[in-house]
C-alpha cells in the first residue's frame, strides 16, 4: 500500500515576516483603496492652494489646490506596481544567467562570470540613469532602465552561490546519475538558495523603488499629469523652505513600502529553512563557587556544566584534576560534550553557550574570574583538529608562531623567532628558519600541526588542551605526533587534556582516561587497566570494540 | 571474471613540465562478488583513482574496462547506463545529501533522474531502506534529522536502489566517529555478503580496510606498491611501506 508522501510544508510564521506581511499589506490595500475611491481628488483642483495640514486636508494641499494626501496615496500605485514588474524582470533574468553559468562548459563559464563582474562595478543608478536617458522619459523606460541595471548583482550572488553548491556531493552524484540540467537547477540548486534569493528579492525591490523615484524626481521617469512618488517629491522641491510638509506623504510611503519589503524578505528567508527551529531562552540558577578547592593539581575543574540558552545542559557538573606531566584522555561520541569541556576551559565556547563550575582552575589562573587574554595565555593553549584551518593562510608561519611571545610576553621579535626555532627544533622540525619564512599552503598537515605543539609550548601554558589533534592526520604522520606529545610529557611538566572519539589513539598515549556519555562520565580508567582491557562500562567496552583493528590471523 | 577492472590508468593534472602525476600506470582488478580495498595516504591517488573511473577527472592514458569493455569512448546514452551500473558512495554524508530534499525524494531521484517521484518508486524505497535497516519513515524525513551514521546509512541506500553492478565506497567512514564507523562497517560487510557486491572500498586506514575487504590494494604516490588477498598482504607484508602503514595503527596494543 503506498502512503501518502505529502510533506507538511507549512509555511512557519516569525515575527519579521508577521511584521512585514502586514505593513506591506496595509500600505498596498490602502493605496489601492485610495487610489479608486480617491482618484479624482488627486487630480481636482481647488482655490485652497498652498494650505498646511488641516481636519478637511491631512498633508495639506499644493500650489494648486490639490490634496497632498490623495496625491501621495495614487502616487505610491504607480510606484508599487512599477517596482514590481521591475524586480521580477531582474530577479528572473538575473537568477536564470546566474544559474546557466555554472551549467555551461568551462570556457563559456568564465568568461561569462568575467562579464558579470565587470557589469557589477558600475554603480545600479548611474546604468539606469544612462539607460532611461538613451530610452528616453516614460514610466515603462524607467521599469527597464532599472531592470537592466539591477540584473548583474543577482546574477553575480546567483553565480557565486551556484559555484559553492555546485561542489556539494550531492550535486556530483546527481549529475553521475544523468539528472537534467533544468532539474539539477530546480531541485538541487535553487532551494538550496533560497535565503539569500529571498533577501536579494527584498532589496532589488527596495532599491528598485527608491531607483525609480530618483529617476522620476530628475524629470526621466513619469511625466507630469501623471504622478508616482519620485514626480511628487519633484513637486514639492520648489516649496521645500515653505511648506516641508509637502515631501512628507511621498516619503512616508516609499519608507512604508521598502521597509515592509525587506521584513517579508527576511521572514521568509528564515521560514524557507526546514533547520531552523525557535527555543525559548531561560535562566539557571549560578552554583555557588568555592574558592578554597584544597587541590594541589595544576588543573582542577569541579562541578563544570554547560548549558544552551534555553537552559539545556549538555555537560551535567563534571569534576576532574589533571596533575603535573599527566596526559588525561577525554574519550566520547560526538555530542558527548568532550569538546565543550575544552573549550570551558580555553574559555572559547561559541555563542549562546554558557559555562559554569564551583572551580575551574589552570596554574595559578582562576577561570572563572574572566581572566585578562595575557593570564589566559599563561593557563591554557590549545591544539586544533585541523592543522588546514589554524593558520592565516595570507601570513608568513613565523609572524603567527610568535604572536603570543611578542604579545604577551614582550619579547622582541628577534627573541621571538630564536625561541620559537628551539622549539621547532624540539618538535622534529629539520629546518626552523626556513619554516618561519615560508607560508602555511607551503606546508604538510604534519609539519603544521608540529608548528602548532611548538606554539602552545611558547607560552609555557600550564594546561595543554589537545583537541582530537590527530584526527585529520594520515595514519604514519599521527603516529609521529603522538610520540611528540609523549616526548613533552616527559620532558616538560605540563598537564594535558587530550580529546579524542577514539579510544585506540587514548590507550596509545594517556596515563588517565575519563569516558564521556551525554555530558556525564561514566567511567575512569588509567591507561594500564585501559591496555589490559579491564573496564567495567558497557558503554567503554563498546567504545573498545569499535576500534578497528587488523582481522587478521597470522 | 573481472567486472570492474583499470589497466594502466595514468592521470596528470597539469600542463607540461609543472604537471603532476597522480597516478602512475596503475592497474586495479576487482573480480565479480569480491571486494577489493584501496589503502594509501593523502596524495596516494586512492580518490582521483575514483574519479578516473567515473570519468570526473580526465585520463591521460590507460583503460577502464566494465564487463571487459573499454568505458571510454563510449557514447552519451551508454555513458549513462555506465554511470547507473557504477555507482559512488561518497565520503563526508553532510555534503552528499541535499538538505532541502527528504530522504525519499533524494532516492526517487537516483532511480529515476528526470521526475524523481517518490510515491511511484515506493515499494523500491522501502526495501532499500529496510536494507540499510532504517525504519520506513526515514523516506519523509529530512537530512538534518539523522546522525552521521544515519545518513552515511541513506547515502548507501541511494548508491545501492539503481542495484549496481559495482560500488566504488571513497573514504565513506572518515568522516565518522569510530562507534558509528563500526556500525556502518558492520553493515557494508552484511550487505556485500548478502547481496554479492563487487566493490572498491578506499580508505586510509588499515584495519578498516581489512575488515571489509577480500583484496588489498596498496598506493603510495600514484604507484601500486603492493597488492593481493587480505589476509597475505596485512600479515606478510613485503614492501616497506605497507609495513610502515600497519605499525602506524593506533590501539593494537589494547587487549580485548
Amino acid at each position: 500500500m503506498a502512503r501518502t508522501v505529502t510533506r507538511t510544508r507549512r509555511l512557519r510564521w516569525n515575527p519579521a515576516l508577521v511584521a512585514g506581511t502586514v505593513l506591506l499589506s496595509a500600505t498596498a490595500l490602502v493605496v489601492l483603496v485610495a487610489s479608486f475611491v480617491l482618484g479624482e481628488d488627486a487630480h481636482a483642483l481647488s482655490a485652497q492652494a498652498g494650505q498646511g495640514p488641516s481636519g478637511e486636508h491631512w498633508l495639506g494641499t499644493d500650489d494648486l489646490g490639490r490634496d497632498l494626501l490623495a496625491r501621495s496615496l495614487v502616487g505610491a500605485r504607480a510606484s508599487l506596481f512599477m517596482a514590481l514588474i521591475a524586480t521580477g524582470i531582474s530577479m528572473f533574468l538575473g537568477v536564470l544567467i546566474g544559474a546557466a553559468v555554472w551549467t555551461a562548459p568551462r570556457r563559456l563559464r568564465e568568461f561569462a562570470l568575467r562579464i558579470v563582474e565587470i557589469s557589477v562595478s558600475y554603480p545600479e543608478l548611474l546604468v539606469a540613469v544612462v539607460l532611461a536617458a538613451i530610452l528616453g522619459s516614460g514610466p515603462w523606460q524607467v521599469v527597464v532602465a532599472v531592470s537592466v541595471a539591477n540584473i548583474p548583482v543577482t546574477a553575480r550572488l546567483t553565480a557565486n552561490l551556484s559555484g559553492a553548491i555546485f561542489q556539494r556531493d550531492y550535486v556530483t552524484t546527481a549529475r553521475l546519475v544523468g539528472v537534467p540540467r533544468r532539474a539539477l537547477i530546480s531541485r538541487h540548486l535553487m532551494p538550496n538558495m533560497a535565503e539569500p534569493l529571498l533577501i536579494q528579492l527584498a532589496a532589488s525591490f527596495s532599491t528598485g523603488l527608491v531607483a525609480m523615484s530618483a529617476l522620476s524626481f530628475v524629470g526621466l521617469g513619469v511625466q507630469t499629469p501623471d504622478i508616482d512618488l519620485g514626480r511628487l517629491l519633484a513637486d514639492a522641491l520648489p516649496a521645500i523652505y515653505s511648506r516641508p510638509v509637502e515631501v512628507v506623504g511621498p516619503t512616508m510611503m516609499i519608507l512604508l513600502m521598502s521597509i515592509g519589503a525587506m521584513l517579508v524578505g527576511d521572514g521568509l528567508a528564515a521560514a524557507a529553512d526546514p533547520r531552523v527551529t525557535r527555543r525559548p531562552a531561560s535562566t539557571r540558577p549560578v552554583p555557588t563557587r568555592s574558592k578554597d578547592v584544597g587541590s594541589a593539581a595544576p588543573v582542577v575543574v569541579r562541578d563544570l556544566v554547560v548549558s544552551r540558552a534555553d537552559g539545556t545542559d549538555l555537560v551535567h557538573g563534571i569534576s576532574f584534576e589533571i596533575g603535573r606531566g599527566e596526559i588525561l584522555g577525554l574519550v566520547g561520541e560526538s555530542g558527548s560534550g568532550k569538546s565543550l569541556t575544552a573549550l570551558s576551559l580555553a574559555r572559547l565556547l561559541p555563542d549562546g553557550l554558557t559555562a559554569s563550575a564551583t572551580a575551574l582552575r589552570a596554574g595559578s589562573v582562576d577561570l572563572l574570574d574572566r581572566p585578562a587574554r595575557a593570564e589566559l595565555a599563561d593557563a591554557v593553549a590549545m591544539i586544533y583538529q585541523d592543522p588546514g584551518t589554524t593558520f592565516n593562510p595570507a601570513l608568513r608561519m613565523g609572524t603567527q608562531l610568535t604572536e603570543v611571545l611578542r604579545v604577551h610576553r614582550g619579547k622582541s621579535a628577534k627573541q621571538a623567532r630564536e625561541i620559537i626555532a628551539g622549539l621547532l627544533a624540539g618538535v622534529h622540525i629539520t629546518d626552523p628558519p626556513r619554516l618561519l619564512r615560508s607560508h602555511p599552503y607551503e606546508l604538510s598537515g604534519g609539519m603544521r600541526q608540529r608548528a602548532m605543539i611548538a606554539a602552545a609550548l611558547a607560552a609555557e601554558p600550564a594546561l595543554l588542551v589537545a583537541d582530537e589533534p590527530t584526527t585529520a592526520l594520515d595514519v604514519t604522520v599521527a603516529a609521529g605526533i603522538l610520540t611528540e606529545l609523549a616526548r613533552i610529557r616527559d620532558e616538560t611538566d605540563t598537564a594535558m587534556l587530550f580529546i579524542s572519539h577514539d579510544l585506540g589513539v587514548v590507550t596509545e598515549l594517556c596515563d588517565r582516561v575519563l569516558v564521556m556519555k551525554d555530558g556525564v562520565i561514566v567511567e575512569e580508567l588509567t591507561g594500564e587497566a585501559l591496555r589490559a582491557g579491564q573496564v567495567s562500562e558497557p558503554y567503554t567496552r563498546m567504545l573498545l570494540d569499535a576500534v578497528p583493528t587488523l582481522a587478521v590471523t597470522s | 571474471m573481472n567486472t570492474l577492472a583499470v589497466e594502466d590508468l595514468t592521470v596528470r593534472f597539469g600542463r607540461g613540465a609543472r604537471s603532476v602525476t597522480a597516478l602512475n600506470a596503475v592497474s586495479v582488478a576487482v573480480p565479480s562478488g569480491r571486494t577489493v580495498g584501496l589503502v594509501g595516504e593523502s596524495g596516494s591517488g586512492k580518490s582521483t583513482l575514483a574519479k578516473a573511473i567515473l570519468g570526473i577527472v580526465p585520463v591521460a592514458g590507460g583503460r577502464v574496462l566494465l564487463d571487459g569493455t573499454d568505458v571510454r569512448g563510449l557514447g552519451r546514452q551508454q555513458r549513462r547506463a555506465f554511470l547507473r551500473r557504477v555507482q559512488l558512495i561518497p565520503q563526508d554524508p553532510y555534503s552528499s545529501l541535499n538538505p532541502r530534499r527528504t530522504v525519499g525524494q533524494t532516492l526517487a531521484e537516483a532511480l529515476d533522474p528526470v521526475h524523481a517521484r517518490v510515491r511511484q518508486h515506493r515499494e523500491a524505497i522501502d526495501a532499500v531502506l529496510a536494507e540499510v535497516a532504517l525504519p520506513a519513515d526515514t523516506a519523509d524525513r529530512y537530512p538534518h534529522e539523522f546522525s552521521g551514521g544515519q545518513r552515511q546509512r541513506v547515502a548507501i541506500a541511494r548508491a545501492l536502489i539503481t542495484r549496481p553492478e559495482v560500488v566504488i565506497a571513497d573514504e565513506i567512514t572518515s568522516a565518522l566517529d569510530v562507534s558509528v564507523q563500526a556500525e556502518v562497517l558492520a553493515l557494508l560487510d552484511r550487505l556485500r555478503h548478502e547481496l554479492t557486491l563487487t566493490m572498491l572500498f578506499i580508505s586510509h586506514n588499515l584495519a578498516v580496510v581489512s575488515q571489509v575487504s577480500d583484496e588489498v590494494v596498496v598506493l603510495r604516490h600514484g604507484d601500486v606498491v603492493e597488492t593481493g588477498p587480505v589476509g597475505e598482504v596485512f600479515s606478510r607484508p613485503t614492501d616497506d611501506y605497507t609495513r610502515d602503514l600497519l605499525a602506524a595503527i593506533p590501539g593494537q596494543g589494547a587487549a580485548r
